[in-house]
């Protein structure tokens, strides 16, 4: 079982190296999208740097619903989805196993990126670690919630618009905490509890959406 | 016991059913709402510090409790129609979706009405009002996803995963907004600190909730004789029905 | 000469399929054994397709139920799927994927990895020597239906074969060549279930026949 996840992450990876505009135009919006927000509100540098987390998290958000689109919708296009639904491992491991490889290929470059971002919020340098942490927490949660929207709206006419009335309320609590995290270390109460409470969501969120995006894949597929 | 149960579950006689129960339900419903606001808007003392403002609430608050609760009827009928595949199921929880989307903006409305002439702004970012917010948006997930879909039998499934997956997440969202709203203390005014309930206060509100209940099973009754004279008109029966002979 | 498949042994039971408003069919019953040859035939829209998918387990009946040796399908999920091999209208091929690359998941995912040397073999056996790195982008029509056909020549020990029109979009001598191929796993003891609109022409002890009418 464990060479055929290995297989899918694999595959997944080529294909994102092989195709890498995709890649590319996902970080290039988030990067864009936290630059608006000062030409927006103003370059003061103190409400910059109040809103700093804010704005990060609220654009790797709208980052990682882009990229949802492109979980399963090649897939199921060509017909490599349906094999997988075919597949020797249960489909829940498989779909664990694509929304690593969609993290590593979306979500990571959103986090590595990030302290150059908040450095343009003139955010406190010794607290990018827990900017950065918090987003490596939370960003896969977003990548597994968002695969149960992605999975349920597979192949539907203006999927892309559904997904985000999907997914976004879904992604309320994950925003929270995680800016939280941020903003409490900026005013001294260091980010502990929220990164605690990210590690948990991640922890349940891989236990349990995996299987509920395998449910809603058999269901789209028929 | 079981053969009365299964009796109903075809929707070609749970349709004549539905009818009689709607038509119940709606009386009761008018009867109760009317004794509600009776008691809300002319019996309930004038309260101390918000004067007749408050009475906003005799809507609201049942208006919310409604919202809520719906939502989790919405999803156990999601939820037995996905685990069962039985067809009713998962067209009571298409019908009652409109409704439960109808109280949370209701409450949403309300809460707004009650938010200015008390506080002074029309909109406050109270944990509540937030987290029906977000509810209203999951109504809209929902029957947005229903109206996406063509085939009958996928949109009940997924709108089911979805459910299931929105009553599950209902809880963390409600705490996360919650914290969200004690963490930001400046400029927050809690609409839940409502003034100290009088009897009369907390009847007439559990009267509402009666009369709000009344009307969303006679309005999701109706809604679900619709969707079923939709989906089977293929069938016998709604040609049988159609013609009049019912 | 290959390894001997696993005795298999498909029932379907009392199956009814409605898609959207129609009734495809109903009330259909068969069975499969080792050796047998199940072919579909019907008009377009006939509901082929769906009949294949609900024995595959993709689609789930109306109503009825399928079963393999004695145990319904959706409750065995992975363990019938290891002794299935589906080959549907889609070629399930990745286009940024060379046609080794393609079959070498294929085979993964399907739970018996392959070497390259057999995967090699393979696609020359389906007239693709030379095209087995080139990207699955520049292959013609034709070319990719045969890489999506040449998991057939990987898979000798699946006992069950579904293929939805093998033959369609190819020419004489690859017809040819697939013709040999599922012929030759049936003299393995192995069933399949195809349709196709081309006379069969394959010769088995056990060949039935379903009829779908258009309704």
């Amino acid at each position: 079982m464990l060479a055929a996840l290995r297989c899918v992450i694999h595959r997944d990876l080529l294909l994102a190296v092989r195709r890498s505009s995709d890649v590319l135009t996902v970080l290039l919006f988030f990067v864009i999208v936290v630059s608006l927000f000062p030409l927006g509100v103003g370059p003061d540098p103190a409400l910059l740097r109040t809103i700093a987390p804010g704005v990060i998290w609220v654009a790797a958000l709208l980052a990682s619903m882009l990229a949802l689109q492109r979980m399963f919708a090649s897939d199921y296009a060509d017909g490599t989805l349906e094999q997988m639904l075919l597949g020797a491992t249960p489909l829940g491991m498989t779909v664990a196993a694509k929304v690593l490889a969609h993290w590593l290929i979306s979500g990571l470059p959103l986090v590595l990126i990030s302290p150059v971002l908040a450095l343009q919020f003139d955010f406190p340098q010794e607290l990018l670690g827990v900017l950065a942490l918090s987003l490596a927490l939370g960003t896969p949660v977003l990548s597994l919630i968002g695969a149960i929207g992605a999975a349920l709206t597979l192949g539907l006419r203006g999927a892309g618009a559904l997904l985000s009335l999907l997914v976004l309320p879904l992604y309320v609590p994950v925003l929270i905490i995680g800016a939280g995290a941020a903003e409490a270390a900026t005013s001294g109460m260091g980010g502990h509890a929220q990164l605690l409470l990210l590690g948990a969501l991640l922890i349940f969120a891989g236990a349990f959406a995996p299987w509920a995006a395998a449910v809603a894949l058999r269901i789209s597929v028929e | 016991m079981s053969i009365n149960w299964f009796k109903y579950s075809s929707p070609q006689t749970f349709f004549p059913l539905a009818g009689k129960l709607a038509l119940g339900f709606g009386v009761l419903a008018l009867l109760a709402c009317g004794v509600g606001l009776y008691l809300g808007f002319f019996v309930a003392p004038t309260d101390a510090q918000q004067g007749e403002a408050y009475r906003i609430i005799f809507i609201h608050v049942p208006a919310a409790w409604m919202s809520m609760f719906l939502y989790l009827v919405l999803a156990f009928w999601a939820g037995l129609g996905l685990a069962f595949n039985t067809r009713l199921s998962g067209m009571m929880a298409s019908a009652i979706a409109p409704t439960g989307a109808l109280f949370t903006f209701l409450a949403l409305w309300t809460g707004s009405l009650w938010g200015k002439p008390t506080w002074g702004t029309w909109w406050v970012w109270d944990a509540r009002l937030t987290s029906e917010l977000i509810l209203l948006f999951l109504y809209f997930g929902f029957m947005a996803l229903q109206a996406a879909i063509d085939d009958p039998r996928r949109a009940d499934k997924a709108g089911a995963v979805l459910a299931l997956v929105g009553v599950v997440n209902i809880p963390i969202i409600y705490f996360s907004v919650k914290w969200w709203n004690t963490l930001h203390q400046g400029a927050s005014v809690s609409l839940t600190k409502a003034p100290t309930m009088a009897a009369t206060m907390l009847t007439g509100m559990t009267v509402m909730a009666f009369g709000f209940w009344f009307y969303s099973i006679a309005a999701a009754l109706m809604r679900a004789r619709c969707i079923m004279l939709e989906r089977e008109r293929a069938s016998e029966w709604v040609a049988d029905y159609a013609r009049g002979s019912a | 000469m290959g390894k001997k498949a696993g005795t298999p042994s498909l029932e379907a039971l009392d199956l009814h399929c409605v898609r959207g408003e129609r009734k495809l069919f109903g009330a259909l019953n068969f069975t499969l054994r080792g050796g047998g040859l199940l072919r579909i035939a019907g008009a377009n829209g006939s509901g082929k397709t769906s009949l294949l998918r609900i024995a595959c387990g993709l689609l789930e009946p109306t109503r009825g139920e399928v079963r393999w040796g004695g145990e319904n399908i959706q409750r065995l999920q992975e363990e019938f799927w290891r002794q299935l091999v589906y080959i549907g209208h889609a070629n399930a091929i990745k286009d940024d994927l060379t046609a080794a690359e393609n079959l070498h998941v294929a085979c993964t995912l399907a739970g018996v990895p392959r070497r390259p040397a057999r995967i090699g073999e393979a696609l020359r056996r389906l007239g693709l020597a030379g095209s087995e790195n080139l990207p699955a982008r520049v292959l013609s029509q034709g070319q990719r239906r045969r890489t999506a056909l040449a998991r057939l020549a990987l898979s000798e020990g699946i006992p069950l074969w579904i293929l939805d029109e093998p033959f369609a979009a190819l020419d004489a001598a690859a017809v040819e060549d697939v013709r040999g191929l599922i012929a030759e796993h049936l003299s393995r003891g192995a069933a399949v279930i195809l349709t196709t609109h081309l006379e069969a022409k394959i010769t088995t002890a056990a060949a039935l026949r379903i009829d779908l009418e258009a309704a």
